[in-house]
């Protein structure tokens, strides 16, 4: 055993751990916030794993899309909305999280028996490095031409439809206005303060 | 000029000879050139605080620092001296882990990002594959650290300011990612030794300014906008938003936030310089310099001649930059938010994409000026 494996082996361990807990905690933690930022950290611990395995663009990607912008954007609306106020109780919250816990549960028992009964080619092909980037535009341009337009058209239909969304928000009707001219407080009637037109 | 002086291999020559074994010396060799970077680093932040100071009081027509030391050289040091000992105190009702690390995840993803900044041929710490790339996906870490700190700090002030700065952050790495990406098309790598190599063909001429005089603007303003310096500083608007999402910290906390700034300054200035303005590239060709000497360019005299030159220019270059970005801070007014997001989305957004277009069909058309 030399260094250079015992040190990725530690790596390893130290970021399944990461990974394994992270996810618990996000799921587990009351505090929707600790929850979002420890999501940051699990995404940010996936592409260290990319780096163990030589994906060193995959990695880059991974931290660019996932905590540089769906974290973000996840933090982004959590910090917009109120979070001091106390959610209702929900009727029947014990059986709803038993059973989402049993299905859970049989889905783990389910990926690990597949995990354990596949054969896997051990070791796996060799990583090629450096050069993934060039493959991967070769095979996005080439092969996988279709899937890579269908993913960015439906990106599209998603980003026009949040559009939409955003728009219909913010034209507030006049007679609307005027109903809460009329009110003696504003108190009562939520209006949205920071819209999403506000950020666009 | 890959042959000639190779410093790793000397040390662990060195350390072999003393009895250890290849991949422990190796080891020991690790950590050096980071802590060097690091080091350098620091000095830079040290340099550029002393400069803002004075062609501030400059600008404004005052003196400046003076009594610490020579034109007041010493100031900033005891600048972070009387910060490293101040109370760090940590406000009753706030989230005390998420405001401990707030700072640390403004601060790291920065100073890892000095690993792709090269001094000289060999001389950066890791020649990755995916370089610049990889700086670009680091600094969107950054944003989750103000808002993680704006968060914490419990504080209208903070909150607004952090997301003010997140904000900011998503709109103008969009224009910045591909202002690199035309730079990258035209040099076929990303990685930034490559990209410095193929602009020192021809002196100053074939820096990449002259070929994407619209890509350098676009980069400079998002870089400006990436570090949130005046025009550009609405999250820490002083005369709205107190300090932004830094309002609460104080001590060794706010002096991350103060360090990361200006390493992220500093780090800004480099990368313009080794993307649009040749790197170490001295505007006349070494090679052509040692022919007319008569030595071979790989002569170890030559050879530190060029290196310490590289540094110097990769320095001088970076640090034209830092003094323009100052000027701007003491002499433009702010911009508002709704400008700010405007500038980033509907002008720099599209006139990038438009660069991008441009220099591809440049590429085809004229493979031979356009790095075919």
């Amino acid at each position: 055993m030399n260094i250079a494996y015992s040190t990725e082996l530690i790596c390893f361990l130290i970021l399944s751990a990461v990974i394994v807990s992270g996810s618990l905690a996000v799921v587990l933690l009351e505090n929707i916030v600790y929850s979002a930022f420890l999501l940051g950290g699990v995404f940010m611990a996936v592409a260290g794993l990319y780096l163990l395995l030589n994906a060193s663009f995959v990695a880059a990607a991974q931290i660019l899309v996932y905590v540089g912008a769906v974290n973000v954007l996840i933090l982004f609306a959590i910090m917009l909305v109120n979070n001091r106020e106390k959610l209702k109780p929900i009727e029947g919250l014990k059986t709803r999280k038993l059973i989402s816990g049993g299905v859970c549960t049989g889905l783990l028992i389910l990926l690990l028996r597949v995990s354990i009964i596949t054969k896997w080619n051990i070791p796996g092909p060799t990583s090629i490095g450096e050069e993934a980037t060039e493959r991967i535009g070769e095979h996005l341009f080439t092969d996988y031409l279709l899937p890579f337009e269908v993913a960015s058209i439906l990106l599209l239909m998603a980003m026009i439809g949040a559009i939409v969304l955003a728009r219909r928000e913010v034209s507030i009707p006049t007679d609307y206005i005027n109903d809460l001219k009329t009110k003696k407080s504003l108190d009562d009637k939520k209006i949205p303060l920071l819209s999403g037109n506000s950020l666009k | 000029m890959n042959s000639g002086i190779d410093l790793e291999m000397s040390f662990t020559q060195g350390v072999q000879n003393l009895g250890l074994s290849h991949e422990l010396a190796h080891l020991l060799w690790i950590p050096l050139p980071m802590l060097l970077v690091l080091v350098s680093a620091v000095i830079g932040v040290l340099v550029t605080v002393w400069l803002e100071r004075k062609i501030s009081a400059a600008a404004q027509q005052r003196i400046g620092p003076e009594y610490a030391g020579a034109l007041g050289i010493l100031q900033p040091m005891a600048d972070g001296l009387k910060l490293l000992v101040k109370e760090d105190i940590i406000p009753a009702r706030a989230d005390n882990v998420l405001f401990t690390v707030g700072p640390i995840l403004v601060l790291v993803p920065v100073i890892l990002s000095w690993l792709i900044v090269p001094f000289g041929q060999n001389l950066l710490i890791s020649n990755v594959g995916i370089g610049i790339f990889l700086w670009i996906a680091l600094s969107s870490i950054q944003p989750i650290g103000l808002l993680m700190s704006g968060y914490s700090s419990n504080n209208k002030y903070s909150l607004l300011g952090g997301l003010r700065a997140a904000a900011q952050s998503i709109s103008y790495e969009i224009p910045l990612a591909l202002a690199v990406l035309a730079i990258v098309m035209m040099s076929n790598s990303l990685s930034t030794v490559d990209i410095v190599e193929q602009q020192n063909t021809a002196g100053f001429l074939s820096w990449n300014i002259w070929r994407q005089p619209v890509g350098f603007i676009i980069f400079w303003i998002c870089a400006l906008a990436e570090c949130e310096r005046l025009p550009f500083d609405l999250p820490e608007a002083e005369e709205e938003l107190v300090a932004g999402y830094q309002t609460e910290y104080a001590g060794m906390k706010f002096a991350l936030f103060y360090l990361a700034g200006y390493i992220n300054l500093v780090l800004s200035a480099l990368l313009v310089s080794v993307l649009y303005l040749g790197g170490w590239g001295f505007p006349i060709s070494i090679d052509w310099f040692s022919s007319l000497i008569g030595l071979s360019i790989d002569n170890p005299l030559v050879q530190i001649f060029a290196a310490s030159l590289g540094i110097v220019m990769t320095i001088l270059k970076a640090y034209l930059l830092v003094f323009l970005a100052i000027l701007l801070r003491w002499t433009t007014p702010r911009v508002r938010i709704d400008q700010l997001l405007d500038l980033g989305w509907k002008f720099l957004l599209p006139i990038s994409l438009v660069n991008l277009l441009v220099t591809a069909s440049l590429k085809l058309a004229f493979p031979m000026t356009f790095g075919g």
